[in-house]
Parts: structure tokens; sequence; C-alpha cells
């Protein structure tokens, strides 16, 4: 088997042994980007920038330090892995996808980094995305969008697509993303690979540039719920500088996964399976409950209403914390900043007209609205509200059941283009994500079939809080009984050459 | 509910944005599309109920007064646009 074609742990097993050298297999993995992914060559565009020579530099780091008996407790030490640009990485430029922030070389690393550095990961890039991570498709981007690999015409979803992409096409074996209102499930789901938004808090923030502080995390895109469960075991865990993050005690998420699902109570919401969803999704996501059923599982159908309130409710709770989180860039501090500028107030605005996107632009103008004198108990107070009793319908789901079932989107992956011109259509095609980023709720998209078109279906699995392990294990036993993950992405993936 | 030109311009000054007559226009449009749609957010009762900023509880987090080192001056004043070696330039904003 080809190095790219691995799992990050089969890859870390592999580098564990000896069969393979850590250097090697980031040589492996950048000579696929160089072949798959330029732009200019109408490749996939996963990546904004690639660290070819700093990866070498720490595979041999690494690999030394594996020679000398370190990092033996380190499943995946050595393997590769690309970061989506909205992380920050110490004296390595991280973009956002924005003009806004120029050749920002931010000063000090996310913790996130600082925990794969301290795991032996080799970081490999930083990956493309929907602009400041909002969009839903991977076009918003400044550095141009991203191509599914299972078909150029097709969006990957976003906003983490390059996240999605690079895994799909075996252009890096794992990545981390961003999750805000679906950002890592919903490309996920397009792309064909599994991906993971941990229970709020259970991964720390800091360094991760700010969308909605109340509603992002950072979490796994993988080739299957293993990968994800390895990378959530380093990267999970209180930190001092992210006052939200959870301190929890846990067993470890790879040790846990057993397979075993005997007795695990799935509830199906009805309102999840109605009008707009696409036939061939409903029968690939309704499939899995089938599959897991048959290995000792119950499910059953129930009513969860308010269900079709948590995209406005997300958009204008989103769109305030944009707007407020965003003020930053001015072009003072860091980035870009315009020209011709007559005064301070003129420099702000015409650096932000200049720098941000259409979409960023939209939101924060949203936002700005949403928290303004006399619209702000209409709307932002309002969206609030809803969103305490949507958190209440799942706390009354999760009395009965350990996991809910329902698609990570209504539709697979769409064309190019058809998105951007209806921004309004792009936020409903969130329907299914953003109720879990606004309960706080552990989420993980797996790959459970193919349209008439041959284009990948996502289940979204759905924990109550704190219930990481247990979609994993689901996931995880899904995945032991089907191959639709290991199947490849047909234009760039395994069996292409 | 209809955003006019007044809405849309007084929401760019707010958002430090300088919108051109057909930006102003197009955001007109889009917004008044989005917002109208969130007004279905009207049809629930929420009569009583506490608004919920954060999913889980969080309190304030305290923590020790310790004094440690901050991150180094000339490192963080490469990345602005425009510096000397002690400070960022911006224009004079105080006659």
């Amino acid at each position: 088997m080809n190095i790219t074609e691995m799992t990050a742990l089969e890859l870390g097993a592999k580098i564990k042994s000896g069969e393979i050298k850590a250097p090697d297999a980031a040589r492996a993995v950048l000579d696929e980007i160089k072949k798959k992914d330029p732009y200019y060559s109408g490749g996939i565009n996963a990546y904004i920038i690639t660290l070819e020579n700093e990866a070498i530099k720490r595979a041999e780091e690494v690999q030394a330090m594996i020679d000398a008996g370190e990092l033996e407790d380190s499943p995946l030490a050595g393997v590769p892995i690309a970061i989506k640009d909205n992380i920050c990485t110490k004296g390595m430029k991280t973009t956002c996808a924005s003009k806004i922030l120029g050749d920002f070389k931010p000063p000090y690393n996310a913790t996130v980094i600082e925990k794969l550095n301290a795991a032996g990961a080799v970081i490999i890039g930083k990956l493309n995305m929907d602009e400041f991570a909002m969009g839903s498709t991977g076009e918003t981007s400044f550095y141009g969008e991203t191509k599914n690999p299972w078909n150029h015409e097709r969006v990957t979803g976003g906003s983490s697509s390059g996240a999605a992409a690079a895994v799909a096409a075996c252009e890096a074996p794992c990545a981390l993303g961003s999750d805000t209102g679906g950002s890592i499930r919903q490309p996920a789901s397009f792309c064909g690979v599994t991906g993971m938004k941990p229970t709020y808090g259970a991964v720390s923030r800091y360094g991760l540039i700010a969308y909605a502080s109340s509603l992002d995390q950072i979490g796994p895109v993988a080739k299957d719920a293993a990968d994800c469960a390895a990378i959530l075991d380093i990267i999970c865990g209180k930190d001092e500088m992210d006052g939200t993050s959870l301190d929890v005690e846990h067993k470890s998420y790879l040790d846990s996964l057993s397979g075993d699902v005997s007795g695990l109570k799935i509830g199906i919401p009805r309102q999840c399976f109605g009008d707009g969803l696409n036939a061939d999704v409903k029968a690939a996501v309704l499939g899995v409950a089938e599959t897991l059923k048959s290995k000792g599982a119950e499910t059953e159908e129930f009513d969860m209403p308010l269900i079709d309130y948590a995209v406005p409710t997300y958009y204008i709770i989103a769109a305030a914390e944009a707007s407020s989180n965003l003020s930053r860039f001015d072009g003072v501090k860091y980035g870009f900043r315009a020209d011709g500028f007559e005064d301070l107030t003129d420099l702000y605005m015409k650096t932000r007209s200049e720098g941000f996107g259409e979409e960023v632009k939209r939101r924060i103008m949203l936002g700005t609205f949403a928290l303004s004198t006399g619209y702000y108990d209409a709307y932002y107070k309002k969206a609030l509200q809803v969103k305490a009793l949507i958190k209440k319908v799942f706390d009354e789901a999760y009395e009965k059941y350990d996991i809910i079932l329902f698609p990570a989107a209504p539709t697979t992956a769409p064309k190019m283009g058809e998105s951007l011109s209806d921004p309004l259509k792009m936020y409903l095609s969130d329907i299914y994500t953003v109720s879990v980023n606004l309960a706080g709720l552990p989420g993980i998209s797996v790959p459970c079939g193919f349209d008439k078109d041959g284009m990948p279906i996502g289940a979204q699995l759905v924990g109550a809080p704190l219930g990481d392990s247990v979609i994993l294990n689901a996931a995880f036993a899904y995945q032991q009984l089907t191959d639709h993950h290991k199947k490849p992405a047909e234009k760039f993936g395994k069996e292409a050459e | 509910m209809e955003i006019t030109k007044e809405m849309v311009a007084y929401v760019a000054e707010l958002s430090r944005l300088k919108l051109s007559d057909e930006e102003a226009e197009t955001a007109r449009k889009g917004l008044g599309e989005i917002i109208g749609y969130m007004d279905v957010l009207n049809n629930i009762d929420t009569e009583g109920v506490e608004p919920m900023s954060h999913a889980f509880a969080v309190k304030n987090v305290m923590r020790d007064d310790v004094v440690r080192p901050s991150h180094d001056r000339a490192e963080l004043l490469a990345n602005a646009p425009k510096a000397d070696d002690e400070a960022i330039i911006v224009p004079r904003t105080v006659e």
C-alpha cells in the first residue's frame, strides 16, 4: 500500500515499527500535493501554503526521537497532518483565506499546534477554507475555490474545504478543521471523509482565529473514526488560555473504541427526514440505523420540534459575534493596510472594504444590524432565547437516547457557482448542522453511501454533551461493518493513476 | 421587514465599511431577504425564556496574578503594516 493511502494510525504504526521513516512519509505526502494540488493547472487547491522544508526538517527530528525510544505512547508520531488556515502557527503565515490578513505570521502557536508538536505529528501545510470560515461551499476563499476530489465541477462544502478535500484526495493522512455551524461535518460529508466536531469546550480555542466564539470548535478530519479518536486524544483538554475549555476526565478516545453497540439507543428525528431532503441521502442515512441495529443497537423515531428554527437562530448569533470579533481587523496591528486614506477612520474603512470579501461583509453587517439599538431585542435577544429552547429539545431527547442520527446535509455536493449568488439558499442548506453547535454537542459525519451520480453522502451521529466517545464508537462500529469510507475519490483517489 | 437605504448606510458606518452605491443596493436587497427570513422566529413564543449565550454554564475563570514575559515587541511590530522600532504608526488622531 502506498504511504498516502494509509490511515494516520496505519502510517503511525509503520513509522513506529521502523518499516517507514518519518521523513519519507512527509516526502510522499508532499509529492502527492505537488501532483494534485496546484490551482494554476486545475488541481484541487486544498492548500494555501505547504511547509516543505519545515516539514522534512521536523520529520527528521521526530524520527531521531523515535529512534531514541521517545514518543512511545504516541500513535501518530511522525505522521503528517495539515491544518486549516485559521489556526495560528508560530512564524508561519496564517491567512484565514482573507486578503485582510496579508502576510500575517502569528507570534505564537495555537494550543492544538503545541499539543500536536508534543505528540510528534508533522505539520505539512495550511489548508484552504471559506474566508474567515464563513461559507458552506469553499468558494469564498481569497485564494480560490477548492475542488471536490470526487468531481471537479462540484464544491467541497465548507468552510473546512481544504481539510476535507486534502484527506479525500490523499494529499494529507489527516487534518484539523474548525466547525462553527457545520464547517467540519458538511465538507466531510460532501468529500466522503470522516469529520468530527467535539463537544464545545473539549478542545482549546486558543489560537483559533475567532468567527463566533460561543460556537467555534476545532476538530479532526480523517479517513475514519479511529483516526479522529487518535487526533482528539492529542488535542483535547483543559487549557488555561481558553476560559471556556472544559476540565473533564475521560478515558482515551482511541482505547474506548470497542465496536460494541448492543443496547445503544439511537433516536431518529422525524423532522430531519421530511421535505427538502434528497431521496438518495435519506435512504443512505436511514441505512446507517439498520446497520447498527443488526449489531444490537435500538432505533426509534421521535419528534424534534423547533429544529427548523435553528438556521435563523444560528445566523443571527454567529453574525453578531462575527461583527464583534472581526472589528480587530483594521489595518493597524497586522495584515493588509489600504493606501490613500485621509485619516484614521478612513484607514479603517478603506482597509476593511478592500480587505474583506463579500460574504464576510454581509455577515458583519447582518450582525451589526442584529446588535444595533432598536433591533437588539427583536433579533439578537430573540435568537438567544430560541437557542435556549433548542438546547432544551436536545436535552429532552438525550434523556431517552444515546445518539441522534440525521443527515449532515440535505443534498450531496452542489455544482460550483450555484450557491454564491443566493446566500439565503446557502444558509438554509446548513439546516442539519447548525443546531448541534447551538446546543454545544459533539457530532461526527461518516460516509454512508453514494447518490446516483456517485457523490458521497454523510450521516451525522450526534451525542449528548461530552458523549464524544459514544459517537466515535458508534461511527467506528459502523465503519467495521461497511466500506463506504474506503472507497477512493474517483478523480484523484486511492486507485487513480 | 423593509430594509431602507438609510439603514444600510447606518449599518455600514457602524461596521466601518465603505460601500459603493451599487454595493449598498446589493446589500439592501440581500440583507432584506435574509432579515425577512429571520422574522420567522416571531412564530415562537419566548415569553419568560432566559436568553442563553453559552450552551454550558460558564463562570468567571480566575487565576493567580503571576508576572510572566509577554511577546517580544520586535516580533509583534514585524506584523504591523507600518511601524518604527517601538510603535505602530497610524495617521495623526489628535491635533
